[in-house]
């Protein structure tokens, strides 16, 4: 029988995968991009689970805005991400370093 | 305005204008007004001593202002007059009035001349506001006044290290027994409520035999009092123990050496024993304390006398000495002989000094006597007043007449009251007719080193310069001689460890003889002083002797003043037997015998001599280890100190912990967080996420 518990675990893994896809890739930022999906992603696991053990629709309703969300933010984000390539010419993440005063 | 007031500030009016005038004021204006005060000064003095010396004048105070004024303490400053303050006045006044004179000539090439003089006669006035003081504290005043002229005039030639190094060595060793001074002074207050002197001297008898609690031990009150006074009196006058600075103090110009170090400023704790000579009565241990320290003294420093080889040392180890002498006079009660001595002493070792500073001057700036010899006949004048200074400090005179040089009549009665007194008096007079041979032995060393044998000055390196800045290619050189700088602004180099046979190699120096210099004999204005001097040392003696020593005229004499003189030992003193009156004349003459064999017969004696003594010899040369002692008692542990709180309490502590620490912290701070600025968004992700965590954590936590 597959409880709450074991979807807040896969939740949890995909999260914290998430997490470290920002914070160990030094590849890529669309890497980057893609682990912010997976958090999200996660997240809406998270809603969803909740939703369907307390029967209750707020939740799934809510993981439906969150997709929405995620959507515009991935299309901002590579859209961004093509501007960045054209400056720069690279899209490497330890060349994004220009965040500093 | 009494003419005491004239005395007394005169000098400090010059001294200001002078000094503030400086170079604006030029160097003769200076030296007219400084010269001209002290000579009105010593003009006026000189009746009131008279005055004394006849009986046609009282003691009694000029009150000049209120000083301080506190509930029972009540300090004036006042100008007190009585035979005692006669005396000083008319020492001070009159070997200050020549030594200003002197310095014309002397100090003629010095570019600093409205200085010096202001400094002398500032030194002039302190010293007057001490033999004139009435209360303790105004005495304090001109004795630390006469300690801060000393230190400026002994450091006058700043520039030159040994000299600085001096000044301060004489200021310091006479804190120490200032301190023992300023006790004395707080004790006195204590035990008297009053530093008003006469009050004192009338209250201490019925203090004898008290107690006071001091170290955590009951003692007898007159006895700290006095000994903490006496400490004061050992500091000033460069008694055995606190003496270092005095030789040392040969560093400053020879007048000053003349008028500070051997005249005045060095009798004023003889000034202030006989001061206060009632005090002094009441506690026996204190007097013998005095007599034992005088004696030892006289003796060390007669010793040391005998073979110093510069000349003004050995006059300065000499003044150490006569001091001793005063000393254990006033120790055994005899106070007018004590006094007699301070006033012949200081005509005669003025003259000593000055005349020593004439020798100098015509050997340029040379001290070492090794490079003297034959100057009799280069400078006559000059011999003859250091032979009238020599008779009179050897007390060349036949006992039994008043046929006799000044010294004559003052050390025989010091030696024959000591013998009258009897108890440590009897070992002051052992120690004083043998430090008398010792005395006539190293006067006339100095004597016959200077102005006799054959001329030794070739190897002087300050003739050198003299003989080849006469012939025009001086610079050259200077330049091979290692030092360049103008000797005649900074003189008197020391020529301690300098071998003289080193020189006799090089090239231009001849290997004996004159080295083609040609002594000049000094001007005017320094042979006046000399010849005044002279005949002070000659005649000092014989024309005051019936006022300070004899019995009732010495009575008479010092019932207007504070001194207690003591007639029934002056009465023994002229009574004791032939051979205590004639061992002093015995041992003067063995003195000069060993001196004339020594250094003019057989001229050989004193190298072998100190070859085969050469333990002793070396003891002597190095003033029996005193300086070394001291530097390692004293000095060594004091750097310690300072080097630990230096190190490890400033260095170590505050400032590791505190300026520095601040600021280390911060750097390192800033080291740590300028990493968290990197730059690179995931990092800024992950302090962030951090944070959030951590809000959250907390905001969920229940507590």
């Amino acid at each position: 029988m597959i409880g709450l518990q074991h979807y807040l675990v896969v939740s949890a893994i995909l999260f914290v995968m998430g997490v470290l896809g920002i914070f160990i890739n030094r590849k890529n930022i669309i890497i980057i991009l893609m682990a912010i999906e997976l958090i999200l992603l996660s997240v809406n696991l998270n809603l969803v689970a909740f939703s369907a053990y307390l029967g209750d629709l707020v939740g799934q309703v809510f993981s439906m805005f969150v997709l929405t969300v995620a959507a515009g933010e991935a299309a901002i984000g590579l859209a961004i991400l093509v501007i960045y390539f054209r400056s720069r010419g690279t899209i490497a993440v330890d060349d994004a370093n220009r965040m500093k005063g | 305005m009494t003419s005491i007031q004239l005395i007394v500030f005169l000098p400090l009016i010059a001294a200001i204008v002078a000094g503030l005038g400086n170079k604006a004021l030029g160097n003769v204006p200076a030296k007219i007004l400084t010269t001209g005060a002290l000579f009105a000064s010593c003009a006026l003095s000189w009746p009131i001593f008279l005055a004394f010396v006849t009986g046609h004048a009282e003691a009694h105070t000029v009150p000049l202002l209120t000083w301080i004024q506190s509930e029972s303490f009540n300090a004036l400053w006042e100008l007190r007059v009585d035979a005692l303050t006669a005396v000083m006045l008319v020492v001070i006044t009159t070997v200050s009035a020549l030594v200003h004179l002197y310095s014309w000539g002397y100090m003629n090439e010095d570019p600093d001349q409205p200085r010096f003089f202001a400094y002398l006669s500032l030194f002039t006035f302190a010293m007057l506001m001490l033999v004139t003081a009435n209360n303790l504290l105004q005495m304090f005043f001109g004795w630390e006044g006469v300690g801060l002229a000393s230190y400026l005039l002994i450091g006058f030639w700043f520039r030159k290290p040994s000299a600085s190094a001096a000044a301060i060595k004489a200021f310091v060793v006479n804190r120490v027994g200032d301190l023992g001074f300023m006790m004395g002074i707080f004790g006195t207050y204590l035990v008297f409520n009053t530093i008003s002197i006469p009050e004192i001297l009338a209250a201490a008898p019925g203090m004898a035999g008290s107690t006071i609690g001091f170290l955590g031990h009951r003692f007898d009150t007159m006895t700290v009092l006095c000994l903490l006074l006496f400490v004061g009196a050992m500091g000033k006058s460069a008694q055995l123990g606190l003496h270092t600075w005095l030789p040392d103090a040969m560093e400053g110009p020879t007048p000053v050496s003349a008028l500070i170090h051997a005249a005045t400023m060095v009798t004023a704790g003889v000034f202030m024993v006989c001061r206060l000579s009632p005090m002094f009565e009441t506690s026996e241990t204190a007097m013998h304390v005095v007599t034992y320290v005088g004696a030892a003294t006289c003796l060390f420093a007669a010793t040391v006398g005998t073979v110093q080889n510069d000349i003004k040392r050995v006059i300065a180890y000499s003044t150490c000495s006569q001091l001793g002498y005063m000393f254990f006079a006033a120790g055994v009660g005899a106070y007018g002989a004590a006094m007699f001595h301070l006033f012949t002493h200081a005509f005669f070792k003025a003259l000593l000094f000055l005349g020593a500073g004439s020798v100098i001057h015509a050997m340029h700036h040379e001290q070492d006597m090794r490079y003297y010899g034959a100057l009799r006949k280069e400078i006559p004048l000059t011999f003859w007043a250091m032979t009238a200074g020599t008779l009179a400090i050897t007390g060349v005179g036949i006992p039994g007449t008043l046929f006799g040089f000044a010294g004559f009549f003052s050390k025989d009665s010091i030696l024959e009251s000591a013998y009258a007194a009897g108890g440590p008096g009897t070992t002051a007079f052992l120690i004083g007719v043998f430090a008398a041979l010792l005395t006539s032995f190293y006067s006339w060393r100095l004597v016959f080193l200077t102005f006799f044998g054959k001329p030794r000055w070739a190897a002087s390196e300050h003739i050198q310069h003299a003989v080849h800045d006469a012939h025009g290619h001086a610079h050259d050189d200077h330049a091979t001689h290692g030092h360049g700088n103008e000797h005649d602004n900074a003189p008197a180099q020391e020529h301690a460890g300098h071998d003289p046979h080193g020189h006799e190699t090089q090239a231009h120096a001849l290997p004996t003889g004159t080295g083609g210099y040609h002594p000049h004999e000094s001007p005017w204005v320094m042979l006046i002083p000399l010849i005044v001097l002279s005949l002070g040392a000659v005649l000092a003696g014989f024309l005051f002797h019936g006022a300070f020593i004899d019995p009732a005229g010495g009575e008479h004499f010092w019932e207007a003043s504070t001194l207690a003189f003591n007639e029934h030992l002056m009465h023994a003193s002229h009574e004791v037997p032939k051979w205590v009156k004639w061992s002093p004349f015995a041992v003067m003459a063995t003195g000069l015998l060993i001196a004339w064999a020594s250094y003019i017969r057989y001229t050989d004696w004193p190298a072998k001599f100190t070859a085969q003594f050469y333990v002793l010899y070396d003891f002597l040369l190095n003033k029996w280890y005193f300086d070394e002692l001291y530097n390692a008692i004293f000095v060594k542990p004091a750097f310690a100190i300072g080097r630990f709180f230096w190190k490890r309490g400033d260095e170590g502590t505050i400032d590791r912990f505190g300026p520095n620490g601040l600021a280390a912290l911060v750097v390192a701070g800033g080291r740590v967080t300028r990493r968290l600025q990197s730059g690179y968004l995931y990092s800024y992700a992950l302090v962030m996420l951090i944070g959030l965590a951590a809000a959250i954590t907390w905001a969920i936590i229940p507590r």
